[in-house]
């Protein structure tokens, strides 16, 4: 067995005509923090879905923990599933049940445990996140950072050995993402689980990640741990890094040249 | 230009066959994951109140003033004739045969099986459903299946205190407003409507409405663009496409149950 | 709404559908003539019945006493043959009694109305009522009355 849990050769996937990834490699630890960064509409959330199987690709394998998740029978990719704890971008929270209710449905629907112990795990998971006091509340009456921690609460309620959080910065006050960030933290330590980060705001993800992919136009423009990174000399991977306006991502949609556009009159 | 005409067409009738048989998929998993729904009735339970109970005060107001309308109707219709305790035959006839079937499941359409869908497609758009698979969970089983199930179960219930209301309503007019006799009333009714032949295939009727209606709703609620106006369109062509199968469906029942 | 309540109101919801169902048997359908199919069967044959269908009524005197059960059509004597189901309280009907088929009211629904004779032996299941008159067909009728004047002006 490698070290890696998730293993991805040559993944190729498309959306109607449009390619999505155009071949991609890659391998997560085990252990640790990986983040998956890239401009908006690279497909980052795309790929989370194919390691979660819920999306076929066109070609190439993607193996998690040794199995090949394309090849599963539903019963065994449903187990697999068990396994792996995701934090959707909305956190995904079932509206019509209590924040208690959500953090406690996949225990009820997976485990025999009885209703106080499922009362005890809720607790100490909701604790975990600091939003023990909300259990009662509905996800209606949440702030998008607090739905976000009751997902996540509810993410790693079955102990799954990874986790995979979907853009879980974007469109946060610099509290609640203060608080994410350490939550992911904390629990990748003190899980010690396999983390997948997929976000495109960098300082963030940054500071909690060990090892980086950088991904645009459907290809892994450069991996490595986050430090090698930090003083990556590749243009394309400082004009992310450094959020410039200009560089191989140029600032200009294509277009034929402004004189033309402008002196060559109406059409 | 006329070439991209044909071509057009082509792309939307194979995309319409398409979803058709995506449609047809879909009712399967439905069915299949329906049979798991029996260790959990509590989810049936839940969803026959939004479903059923929720739709209730609008099917018996209808169904009131259809019969009051019907029984006024038909009372200045027949008076000419001599034949005004004949009311409650026409009244009841067409209650139990196809107004109470037909206008109940287009009223069902309008207001649960729109609902049906705006849930559906906003659960779609927020990643529930999503979020459901990645836990583990069957959505089909666990959220689709209950929502059809109900409405399967809901018309006919619903059909049913439509006509009863639509009859009493009936009552009403022709005996307390228009003076007929109470016994010639119902027992006029008695002599001409047939237990099995009117109220059994009226009632299946609303057993094949309910089915379809339930159908078109949740599939165009899992099926739909997870947008805001992709969610309305699913929402509008669940109205328009319901009560089109149900016309439509009505003429091929009538002719096969009471054309001979 | 609390899960009690809400089963509450479900199954409020179900009953109300099945008493209204309920409802409508008992009160505007002919749900007493499928009665527990009790009774005895009496056969009649008829030149010509009209408008009679199955489930016709079979009244005495105005007062159903049972409903047509099968029409079928004789072929060895070129007649119509009636099946009715009389109820069993009815046992007491002359073998003599004659059959017609008869209208209610000027345009209303054909039916068969039996005359009791004056045997001493009653009618039992499987019999067979020998004096039977038939429907009246207007066309017929205004072909007779058209001849007869015709007959007359001679």
């Amino acid at each position: 067995m490698s070290n890696s849990l998730v293993k991805i050769r040559d993944l190729r996937f498309s959306r109607g005509t449009r390619v999505i990834f155009d071949g991609i490699d890659m391998d997560i630890p085990r252990k640790g923090v990986t983040a998956i960064m890239g401009p908006s509409g690279t497909g980052k959330t795309t790929l989370l879905k194919l390691i979660g199987g819920q999306l076929q690709p066109d070609s190439g394998s993607i193996e998690v923990d040794g199995q090949n998740v394309q090849r599963l029978k539903t019963s065994q990719l449903y187990a697999l599933r068990k396994r792996m704890g995701m934090l959707f971008q909305s956190g995904a929270l079932l509206t019509d049940l209590s924040v208690f209710e959500n953090v406690a449905y996949p225990l009820r629907e997976h485990t025999r445990l009885s209703a106080a112990m499922i009362r005890q795990l809720v607790l100490l998971k909701l604790n975990a996140v600091g939003l023990r006091g909300a259990a009662e509340l509905m996800p209606a009456e949440l702030s998008g950072g607090m739905a976000r921690r009751v997902a996540m609460a509810r993410a790693i309620a079955l102990d799954p050995m990874m986790i995979m959080y979907d853009e879980p910065f974007t469109g946060q006050d610099p509290i609640s993402m203060g608080v994410l960030v350490e939550l992911i933290k904390n629990f990748n330590a003190a899980l010690s689980v396999c983390s997948v980060v997929v976000s495109h705001d960098v300082e963030e993800t940054m500071s909690i990640a060990d090892y980086v992919y950088i991904i645009s136009a459907g290809k892994v423009v450069e991996h490595g741990s986050t430090e090698a990174m930090q003083c990556s000399d590749s243009a394309w991977t400082r004009q992310f890094i450094d959020g410039l306006a200009d560089g191989p991502v140029p600032f200009h949609y294509p277009a034929a040249p402004l004189y033309q556009d402008l002196f060559t009159g109406s059409n | 230009m006329l070439l991209a005409r044909i071509e057009q067409l082509g792309r939307t009738a194979l995309a319409g066959i398409q979803r058709l048989g995506r449609g047809n998929v879909f009712l399967l998993q439905i069915l299949v994951g329906s049979v798991g729904l029996l260790r959990r009735p509590g989810l049936l339970v839940r969803q026959l109140y939004s479903v059923g109970v929720q739709t209730l005060i609008i099917i018996i107001v209808a169904g009131l003033f259809v019969g009051m309308v019907m029984s006024l109707q038909s009372y200045y219709a027949l008076v000419d004739f001599g034949a005004e305790d004949s009311v409650s035959v026409m009244v009841v006839l067409s209650l139990l045969r196809e107004l109470g079937p037909v206008v109940t499941a287009l009223l069902f359409a309008g207001r649960a099986g729109s609902a049906l869908t705006a849930e559906l497609g906003l659960m779609k758009a927020t990643e529930q459903l999503s979020g459901m698979e990645m836990m583990a969970v069957n959505p089909i089983e666990r959220v689709v299946a209950p929502r059809f199930l109900a409405g399967v179960i809901s018309m006919p219930l619903l059909a049913a205190i439509f006509s009863a209301v639509g009859v009493i309503g009936a009552y009403l007019v022709a005996v307390e407003l228009l003076g007929l006799d109470s016994g010639a009333f119902w027992s006029q009714a008695q002599a001409k409507v047939d237990l099995i032949q009117d109220l059994g295939n009226g009632m299946i009727k609303a057993l094949v409405f309910g089915f379809v209606v339930a159908w078109i709703a949740v599939f165009e609620g899992y099926d739909c663009i997870p947008t805001s106006e992709g969610l309305g369109q699913a929402t509008t062509r669940t109205v328009v496409h319901s009560s089109l199968a149900i016309l439509g469906l009505d003429f091929v029942l009538t002719a096969l149950m009471f054309g001979k | 709404m609390n899960s009690r309540t809400l089963e509450l109101v479900v199954g409020l919801f179900v009953a109300a559908g099945f008493a209204a169902l309920f409802m409508m048997a008992m009160t505007v359908s002919n749900l007493a003539s499928y009665g527990n199919g009790g009774g005895y069967e009496i056969k009649a044959q008829f030149d010509n019945i009209g408008g009679l269908k199955v489930r016709s009524p079979v009244a005495a005197s105005g007062v159903r006493i049972g409903r047509v059960t099968a029409i079928d059509y004789d072929q060895s004597r070129y007649e119509a043959l009636v099946t009715m189901l009389i109820e069993p309280q009815y046992n007491k009907f002359p073998s003599d009694t004659s059959a017609s088929i008869l209208t209610s009211g000027l345009l209303g629904e054909q039916y068969v109305g039996l005359e009791p004779g004056a045997e001493e032996d009653y009618l039992k299941s499987g019999s067979s009522i020998e004096i039977t008159q038939s429907a009246l067909v207007l066309e017929q009728i205004i072909g007779q009355f058209l001849y007869s004047k015709a007959d007359d002006k001679k």
